[in-house]
């Protein structure tokens, strides 16, 4: 992240001011501001805390016999994750596109460093970077956003420069050939949870940009192809098919694999209309569901908040990428409609499967739910996202 | 927001935006739809499932109810161990799968650690014994024997020991009282298999995880009453079963108690005169086969006459049913179901089939009345018979001339029955059977009962075998398609079998019938149902299902559940023939080839009857069978490969009658020495505490008895005859074959000491003493 500090200096186009003066023009930047979609994120976050203090105050074999450890940490997270969205709003999305390469080499160093002995193993993906006092880095939370950043980047500027009304084959082809390299190392990890929102971020900045149809399709036809081909291959882990045959059967293997996917649904399931009351739901507190403050955090909002507090973080999430539609829609340039609308798929796929495998209707795959799961990289990620919408919303020609 | 400006962007980028925000939304409603299924739709069903999830039972094993004998002696009870168990629930948590907590634990315990592993491996189709074969939720106990010490080690340094448990439980115990093993008849315990778990799961009488079920015996037949109900407490847990919850809880109620008609007394005797028997018959050279019997196996059975109520019931091999509790080692296991150890666990009284030899003589004799021949007759008793060039000979060529039925029962003179079954055989048809044959001599055995089981409460009785027709025909349909394969016109001995069995295996052949008379060819019998027919010849005639179990007594001692005995049928024959067999079966022990075993017998106080058989087994050597009953009890006794039944089986069954009755060898009785006279009538005292009174039973009441009566011509005496209860000296006097049998020098065999004795030293070393010094025999008492 380093590199955004440097872009400072290089100057973007456009009608912009000093850093200084916009962040300080205080009346007309709260006008601005996308309220709903900070205001949701901030819920979200801190619901999300006290659902992952709720799952981990008893878990003294992940909390260090301190109740509050993880509560903290999320507070922390968020904190930092505000300040990196501050950041990204101060710096605007159209200065970090002179850094893009910077920031893209970084993260595809960082995913690369996963995969020499300093990477480690969590939940059968190695995908995490152990950092010293007890954190560590998931860059493939990093790489989903240079990916938008970078195909974002490539598409719009000729388009942007009014050269062409839609991005040509060739500017397609690389901004493919730039999303398949960070990908292509995340499959190494596996991690195929990361690779599925990628190819699903693909996609949407693809539809974004304008791009013909037949690369749509026909990228859809050959991720058909390549997860048939992939499972042909053995590529996956054994633990990975076996997520997917609990998916299909929950009661294959009640004690293992299906475990999970069982007790998720019985937390779920057991809270009913208004839950059993923060802090009492008895799944939670007897820690039957497993990860349950990061991949399965949805389980305690649907035990203990009951369809009432869960449906409130759907239609949180729904404000926000409602609003990043709007974002992308309203904003003036392909740049940031292709970066909203890569935000848009990845907030919205991600919270799909991960609610979704809780309530059994996708598999079981290790992604977080965005702002509510305990975790630093995916914090800091979703928020510098926000960052981003803000500013693509902030560029946006005053409507007064 | 409606004055949204200009944004010169191209339409197909504008709808394709509204695509990506009707998808999204969509997702989004997916979402919600289905969070509304699970929770609000299924709501109450997963609710359910949450709550049944957080509950866990902690169970108290109800004490197992006693087995006791008819007076009250305990024959299975429960002492309290100090047992050290393993949750694999808290080992399978650790990193190592518990490895290093086992071993340390190995240490403490003394064991190995591959020992202690393999205690806690969970049992399947390719693990051996040792393993575990219950829940695998339940603690496994690794040893029951851990000494105070050992306990305490564990206890204190519990952090050191995640997963074990040091706690005193009640366990199940043989105690063996008097030496009286007992093991057959009671069984053994072993854990509850999931299995068995799901099929009670609905009945009336569920399992426990930690319930122990009987195996075998009457732990159990009779598991139910003796098992009791667990006591249950239902705490809430979290998913590491930390305690998070109240707690609810049954109390545990113990199991009833069994009574038996077994004597704990008589038992050991009818174990200990088996086994001397089986020993003695070891060093008896067998004409036949050039070598010595090989007595591989045995059974006798003690029954009251008059009830069907088993006193003693006696199979060898036999093993330690204390070899069970606490889960069985690899090497016990083997030892008890390797074929070299020639299966103890089979209780051979129940589940030993055979021959019956002579002594089934009685069947023919009754089926002959029935088929209208005269008791009187008289019949030849040539020294053979022939059908067509087959020459069937009587038992040592022996001639009698015309004789009685009776007397050929005394006698037991194979011919008369030979021509007998024949003459039937022909009425019905011979080689081409009438419609309906009459079939006398099956239809009556069938009648006493034989070819199906007795009824007695024990598992697993087998039926034995009446070779009928309608037998013949499904045997043969069964195996023709084999005899004819390997059946050979001109060649050995089982391929010309063979080839005579596919030609004409289907039919009953006058062979067949002449084979059958005699308790030979393929009839089998198994020795309780001998016992039962013996019983009823004793009692005038009726045939109970014979019981071991007398009363089930609750366990404070107010509900008493008698057992009472149950007749099935009565002998087919009038008062008039079961009079004339009584009295042949009595000439039998008086003046037949019984009477050398019987000799000085005091037959005017105690009549005896008795009935010798010597079966032959192809390929084998003879089984001894001896049946005999008085007016209260009815012996029987076989041993595979023992010799004739006399020979090998008489001086046994008279020890066992001699202690029953207190008579001493030269026929005098002494009633302060008879165990049980008559038959125990009343049941075991119950105190109001619901405790049941147990007399004292001295150490070895076959030993009381070895003691005071050593043969002076025994051979190889050896001191150190009492530890194991195998003394070598009475036993090898008693068993002469009949040519050399002299009744004079038996009659003086025994002597008498002193009374029953309690210690095992004094008295062995004064009748080692009295044998090795003076030979003589006083008649003390």
């Amino acid at each position: 992240m380093s590199g955004g500090v440097n872009s400072f200096h290089v100057s973007g186009y456009g009608p912009e001011k000093a850093g200084w003066t916009r962040v300080f023009a205080r009346d007309s930047l709260a006008r601005r501001l996308d309220w709903p979609i900070l205001l949701s994120a901030l819920v979200l976050s801190l619901l999300g805390s006290l659902l992952v203090y709720s799952a981990t105050r008893n878990r003294t074999e992940l909390n260090q016999g301190d109740p509050y450890y993880f509560l903290v940490r999320h507070w922390l997270n968020t904190g930092i994750g505000l300040a990196l969205m501050i950041g990204a709003v101060w710096l605007g999305h159209r200065a970090l596109r002179t850094a893009v390469p910077l920031l893209y080499g970084a993260s595809v160093f960082l995913i690369l460093l996963v995969l020499t002995p300093l990477g480690s193993t969590i939940n059968g993906a190695h995908s995490w970077i152990k950092l010293p006092g007890g954190f560590s880095l998931q860059p493939s939370e990093f790489v989903k956003i240079t990916i938008i950043l970078g195909m974002a980047m490539l598409l719009a500027a000729r388009v942007d420069a009014g050269d062409k009304p839609y991005p040509d084959h060739r500017t397609v082809l690389q901004a493919l050939g730039l999303a398949v390299v960070p990908m292509l190392i995340v499959m190494l990890m596996p991690d195929l949870g990361s690779v599925m929102v990628m190819v699903i971020i693909v996609l949407g900045v693809l539809l974004a940009s304008g791009a013909s149809n037949r690369w749509v399709f026909g990228l859809l036809g050959a991720g058909a192809i390549g997860a048939v081909t992939v499972w042909q291959l053995g590529v996956l882990d054994e633990y990975q098919i076996n997520r997917f045959a609990a998916f299909a059967n929950p009661e294959l293997d009640p004690a293992g694999v299906g475990y999970n996917t069982n007790q998720a649904r019985i937390a779920i399931g057991s809270g009913g209309l208004t839950g059993s009351g923060l802090f009492q739901g008895s799944q939670t507190t007897g820690q039957f569901v497993p990860e349950q403050q990061t991949d399965f955090v949805f389980t305690v909002a649907g035990e203990e908040l009951g369809f009432v507090g869960g449906a409130l973080i759907i239609a949180l999430l729904g404000v926000i990428l409602w609003r990043a539609c709007r974002i992308a829609r309203d904003t003036t340039d392909l740049y940031g409609t292709v970066v909203a609308a890569g935000i848009v798929a990845w907030f919205a796929f991600q919270s799909f499967e991960n609610i979704g495998m809780t309530l059994g209707i996708m598999p079981v795959t290790g992604l977080p739910l965005p702002f509510v799961s305990y975790g630093g990289s995916s914090m800091f990620a979703v928020w510098l996202a926000v960052g981003l919408l803000q500013s693509i919303r902030l560029q946006r020609p005053l409507s007064a | 927001m409606t004055n949204i400006p200009e944004t010169g962007r191209s339409p197909r980028v504008q709808i394709r935006l509204v695509v990506i925000q009707v998808l999204v939304l969509s997702l989004l409603g997916t979402l919600g739809g289905r969070l509304w299924y699970l929770q609000i739709r299924e709501g109450d069903q997963y609710a359910k499932e949450a709550s049944g999830n957080h509950v866990q039972q902690v169970v108290q094993p109800a004490v197992r109810g006693s087995i006791l004998d008819a007076r009250g002696v305990p024959l299975a009870d429960n002492e309290t161990r100090l047992v050290v168990s393993a949750s694999r629930t808290d080992l399978l948590k650790m990193k190592d799968d518990g490895k290093a907590v086992l071993t340390k634990l190995a240490d403490v315990l003394g064991m190995t650690s591959e020992e202690v592993m393999a205690k806690v491996r969970l049992c399947d189709a390719e693990t051996p014994q040792p393993c575990w074969n219950g829940s695998p939720y339940q603690p496994i106990p690794i040893t029951d024997e851990a000494t105070p010490k050992q306990a305490l080690q564990i206890r204190e340094r519990a952090e050191d020991f995640p997963g074990i448990t040091a706690e005193p439980q009640a366990l199940r115990r043989y105690p063996s009282p008097g030496k009286a093993n007992t093991a057959q008849v009671l069984g053994y315990l072993s854990p509850v298999t999931d299995e068995e778990i799901q099929k009670a799961q609905d009945t009336s009488s569920p399992y426990l995880r930690s319930d122990m079920v009987g195996r075998s015996g009457l732990e159990r037949q009779y598991d139910k009453q003796l098992r009791g109900k667990a006591g249950v407490t239902r705490y809430e847990v979290d998913n590491l079963g930390r305690v998070i919850g109240k707690a609810q809880s049954d109390p545990a109620q113990p199991g009833a108690n069994l009574v038996t008609s077994i004597d704990a007394r008589v038992q050991r005797i009818a174990e200990y005169e088996l086994n001397e028997a089986m020993k003695a018959a070891r060093k008896v050279h067998d004409h036949n086969t050039n070598r010595n019997y090989e007595a591989d196996s045995g059974a006798v059975i003690v029954m009251e006459a008059k009830t069907g109520r088993v006193v003693a019931m006696a199979s060898n091999p036999t093993y330690d049913p204390n070899a069970w509790v606490g889960g069985i080692s690899a090497k016990d296991y083997a030892a008890l179901t390797g074929k070299k150890s020639n299966y103890p666990l089979l209780n051979r009284a129940i589940q030993g089939q055979s021959a019956p030899g002579s002594i089934f003589k009685v069947i023919p004799t009754a089926a002959a009345i029935n088929a209208g021949y005269s008791f009187e007759g008289p019949y030849n008793c040539s020294s053979s018979y022939s059908i067509g060039g087959q020459v069937f000979k009587n038992f040592e060529s022996q001639n009698h001339g015309p004789i009685s039925l009776g007397r050929a029962l005394e006698v037991s003179c194979d011919t008369v029955f030979y021509r007998l079954s024949h003459e039937e055989w022909k009425r019905d048809g011979g080689n081409k059977p009438k419609k309906n044959p009459d079939d006398w001599f099956y239809k009556t055995a069938h009648q006493f009962g034989l070819g199906e089981e007795t009824g007695i409460d024990l598992p697993n009785e087998v039926s034995g075998r009446v070779p009928d027709r309608q037998w013949k025909l499904d045997y043969w349909e069964a195996n023709k398609d084999a005899w004819c394969k390997t059946g050979k016109k001109d060649g050995s001995y089982v391929e010309r079998i063979a080839y005579e069995n596919c030609l004409e295996g289907n039919r009953l052949r006058a062979g067949d019938s002449v084979n059958y008379s005699i308790g030979q060819g393929d009839t089998l019998v198994t020795p309780i149902q001998m016992a039962t027919i013996y019983a009823a010849l004793s009692n005038g005639g009726t045939l109970y299902d014979p019981t071991v179990g007398k009363a089930v007594i609750s366990p404070d001692g107010k509900t008493v559940t008698e057992i009472e005995p149950r007749a099935q049928g009565k002998l087919p024959m009038s008062k008039k023939t079961l009079g004339q067999i009584d009295a042949a079966l009595e000439g039998v022990a008086t003046r037949g080839t019984a009477a050398w075993r019987f000799g000085g017998w005091p037959q005017d106080e105690i009549p005896m009857h008795a009935k010798t058989g010597t079966a032959e087994v192809h390929g084998k050597q003879t089984t001894s069978w001896f049946a005999t009953y008085t007016e209260d009890y009815s012996i029987v006794m076989t041993i595979s490969q023992g010799g004739t039944g006399s020979g090998a089986s008489g001086p046994a069954v008279r020890n066992i009658y001699n202690a029953l009755y207190g008579v001493s060898e030269d026929g005098e009785i002494d009633k302060k020495k008879a165990l049980l006279p008559t038959p125990q009538k009343t049941l075991p005292k119950v105190t109001t505490d619901g405790t049941i009174k147990s007399p004292k039973i001295s150490k070895d009441p076959a030993k009381d008895r070895a003691t005071t009566s050593p043969s002076p011509d025994a051979q190889a005496t050896t001191p150190q005859d009492g530890q194991d209860g195998t003394a070598d000296q009475q036993q090898a006097a008693t068993v002469p074959s009949p040519e050399i049998g002299n009744r004079d020098t038996r009659r003086r065999e025994r002597r008498r000491g002193g009374g029953p004795r309690r210690g095992d030293g004094r008295p062995r070393r004064r009748a080692h003493h009295g044998r090795g010094g003076t030979g003589t025999r006083r008649t003390a008492a």
